[in-house]
């Protein structure tokens, strides 16, 4: 565990120049350059509240934000897991020329995405001016739930990425479990209410998005709180699986040079 | 008493392939294959002084390549130590690892950290890097729109205007065009001048090893055969593949 914390603080410098060079990079040949970041997001909200409220005809209390907050959650957790796995294979040009610790790969694509997040928090943060929601003194529970969501991510992650680089078919099995979470998670429909008793609850404390999601509106829109516990078991997990990626990893890392090139 | 400081010394020394590569789900579940270990290093131990410049030759295959990567850090030994005193350490080869999507003035910035170097020591010498790489405005453009020549050149200026305490050079000296070639064979024999640098190149080229270094080791199928002198080694080597026709 010294090891990480020391590598993280020895490749800090170089995640930061990575996350910012890729986020340039992608929209650097774009007309709208940086725009895109703020536009994504926006055109798929609309695309997807067009979809629930015309189509479906589903609405819940500030349904726009409702479905963002989700969609923004999700989102990051879908980036870095379905990317996880084909991160050392697509970084071989590197990781075969010089060493470094392959979570550092990791957590600079966790970078990358969360600042993504924030964008879309922020087109969140806009609308509840929109909608003039009161915002109660919950909104602060959103704080903790980011933090775990992002350990848990990173726990995750870190064991996908170990095991994507001997199995070479596992993003395909990944990118099916997540879609399946994906509609299990409640991002267009709030779980406790459209899934029936007791299923709802079953889903809400064994699927940790479909929880961060509900907890995240409760706390910024419904100015409800949250149930922390739920909050404290996944922490512990996500820090149990982060140090077995580490570990893993830290073991390992060697290797996958061998088995990639 | 030591009088001369040793930058590298490996201790029996043994890296293995496991055959497995890459699998997939499909293949464990229905086919019982075989994992075969090829063994690429077997139990080599040399020590290498400050300042030294040591050439390896040997056929193809024999493991130098590997041995350069082991030093490097890329692959873990299965056997046996690598100590290299905590000196910083590049592998100087065709094509360092650049994101391809990335331009070329990122790139540098980014390998230059791999390297170990701070952000500001790097805007120190970046001008230098973009001179001697020749790349003129291209340096802006993603490196995926370079051609190979510009890629390796890129590469080459990179590592070797960053200097490291330890330089391990693969066969680099085939880069780029006849013009860039001379400037990097005099850049890299004017790196190697300097007393406090070690460097481990890897040739099949005679030349090299004879101007170049103040000791070749050969290996062969994994082992030491010979370590000593240049041009003593390089001939027996040069027999050696004579013979081999």
């Amino acid at each position: 565990m010294t090891k990480f914390i020391n590598s993280v603080k020895k490749y800090f410098n170089y995640m930061i120049y990575a996350a910012k060079a890729e986020l340039n990079s992608e929209v650097a040949n774009s007309y709208l350059g940086w725009l895109w970041w703020l536009l994504n997001p926006l055109f798929f909200m609309l695309i997807y509240a067009f979809v629930s409220v015309v189509v479906f005809k589903s609405g819940e209390p500030y349904f726009a934000a409702f479905v963002f907050i989700g969609l923004s959650l999700w989102d990051f957790f879908n980036r870095v897991v379905s990317a996880s796995p084909r991160l050392v294979v697509n970084n071989k040009e590197i990781v075969s020329k010089v060493y470094l610790p392959k979570y550092i790969l990791l957590i600079e694509k966790i970078f990358v995405s969360f600042f993504k997040m924030l964008i879309s928090l922020l087109l969140v943060v806009f609308m509840l001016f929109l909608y003039k929601v009161d915002i109660s003194l919950y909104v602060f529970n959103f704080i903790p739930i980011l933090v775990v969501l992002v350990i848990l991510t990173f726990g995750v992650s870190s064991i996908l990425l170990h095991f994507g680089v001997f199995v070479d078919d596992l993003s395909n099995l990944v990118s099916v479990g997540l879609k399946l979470v994906f509609y299990l998670s409640g991002i267009f429909y709030l779980v406790s209410k459209r899934i029936p008793s007791p299923y709802n609850n079953m889903l809400l404390w064994c699927n940790p998005i479909a929880y961060f999601i509900e907890s995240s509106r409760n706390a910024i829109l419904y100015a409800k709180p949250i149930d922390y516990s739920i909050l404290f078991v996944w922490l512990i997990i996500g820090i149990v699986l982060s140090v077995i990626g580490i570990k893993t990893i830290n073991k390992y890392e060697n290797s996958y040079v061998k088995v990639i090139k | 008493m030591k009088k001369e400081k040793i930058a590298i010394s490996i201790k029996d020394l043994f890296i293995s392939y496991r055959d497995i590569k890459k699998f997939s789900i499909r293949k464990t579940l229905f086919s019982r294959e075989k994992t075969t270990l090829y063994t690429a290093i077997r139990g080599v131990s040399f020590d290498i002084k400050k300042g030294e410049i040591v050439g390896i030759c040997g056929k193809n295959g024999s493991g130098k390549s590997t041995l350069l990567r082991a030093i490097a850090g890329i692959f873990s030994a299965d056997k046996g130590t690598i100590n290299l005193n905590n000196n910083s350490v590049s592998l100087l080869s065709i094509g360092v690892g650049f994101q391809k999507k990335l331009t070329g003035y990122d790139n540098i910035f980014l390998s230059g950290m791999l390297l170990g170097f701070s952000k500001e020591q790097i805007d120190a010498k970046l001008n230098d890097i973009i001179e001697f790489s020749e790349l003129g405005d291209f340096i802006y453009k993603p490196v995926s729109s370079y051609s190979s020549g510009m890629y390796s050149k890129l590469a080459f200026s990179i590592t070797a205007i960053l200097e490291t305490d330890i330089m391990l050079i693969d066969e680099v000296l085939s880069v780029g065009d006849v013009a860039f070639k001379e400037k990097s064979y005099n850049k890299m024999k004017e790196l190697i001048s300097d007393e406090n640098r070690t460097v481990v190149i890897v040739s099949h080229s005679s030349k090299t090893l004879e101007e170049l270094c103040d000791r070749v080791i050969w290996l062969h199928e994994g082992k030491i055969l010979e370590d000593g002198k240049p041009e003593e080694v390089v001939s027996h080597y040069e027999e050696f593949i004579k013979n081999q026709i």
